[in-house]
């Protein structure tokens, strides 16, 4: 059942991506080029789904279960540390070079967009050096001040 | 800040705005996680048991769209400018950047948002502040 409702669900989130533009990373990139001739589109996307989002997270953060009985694993970190802010700041260069990011390659991807491939490959590979430089730092002893 | 009307899409954008946060609202009440697509994506990575098939339907899912659309509408077209060496360099940053950051635009943007939480707000700030950064000087300082 967890199965069915995740692939529903990226199925919609795909659907949605599609149908408000954001799949197209030139629609994108006029939404970041605020100098340029802008296209506010961007914002209406995460009015719309912050709009819905917001009922329905009002809704599960209360819950114990979800709807089909699993574990809630809501997040529950607050801190703002370097980490998150330099992290973000670079996942934002590399939007702004491509237009790309994590939900719309995938979506173009299953266009078989060639470009989208490239992105998606090289997005994995970042994702996996991150893992190779977390694991070299949970076995490098913490140098003693 | 010179608004383009011909590309503006408010409705279709709020519209799909809404199919994305009605997938946010399914996978928070079925299956209790925010769905954020970097972190689903990066699960697959390092597989735990009992936690490969949900990530792996979900991004089937997002594969999946596509061909789903194209029975209700034409193909949308998609205009990539950037060229194949800046692609792969893009998604690198982006592949790096979403993992030290814990999330992306949909993790933080949209989920984080609508959960009103801080944390997502400040990176939400800086994602979308880095990105207009950068298009910025691709665009008006190199002119490319």
């Amino acid at each position: 059942m967890a199965v069915f409702t995740s692939l529903l669900a990226g199925l919609v989130f795909g659907l949605g991506l599609l149908v408000s533009g954001m799949a197209n990373p030139a629609k994108v990139l006029s939404f970041l080029d605020l100098a340029g001739r802008w296209d506010p589109s961007l914002a209406f996307v995460m009015g719309g789904a912050v709009a819905v989002g917001f009922v329905a997270f009002l809704f599960a953060g209360k819950r114990t279960a979800s709807l089909i009985g699993l574990e809630m694993k809501l997040p529950t970190a607050r801190h703002i540390d370097r980490r998150l802010i330099i992290g973000s700041t670079i996942f934002g260069i590399g939007w702004g070079v491509a237009g790309f990011c994590p939900g719309p390659a995938l979506v173009a991807l299953g266009m078989g967009e060639a470009k989208a491939i490239v992105f998606v490959v090289a997005m994995l590979l970042g994702m996996g050096l991150f893992e190779l430089l977390e694991r070299r730092r949970a076995a490098t002893p913490p140098r003693l001040a | 800040m010179a608004i383009d009307w011909n590309a503006f899409t408010p409705w279709s954008a709020l519209a799909g705005g809404a199919l994305i946060g009605l997938a946010a609202a399914m996978f928070a009440l079925f299956n209790g996680r925010v769905a954020g697509i970097s972190g689903v994506l990066a699960g697959l990575l390092k597989p735990t048991n009992g936690d490969v098939a949900w990530r792996a339907a979900f991004v089937g899912g997002l594969l999946a769209a596509p061909l789903m659309y194209i029975l209700m509408a034409d193909a949308p077209t998609l205009q990539i400018d950037a060229g194949f060496g800046a692609i792969a360099a893009a998604g690198l940053l982006v592949g790096i950047g979403t993992r030290y950051g814990s999330g992306c635009t949909s993790g933080h943007g949209v989920c984080g948002l609508s959960r009103m939480s801080l944390r997502s707000l400040a990176a939400t700030a800086a994602f979308m502040g880095a990105g207009f950064v950068t298009v910025f000087v691709i665009r008006h300082l190199f002119n490319i």
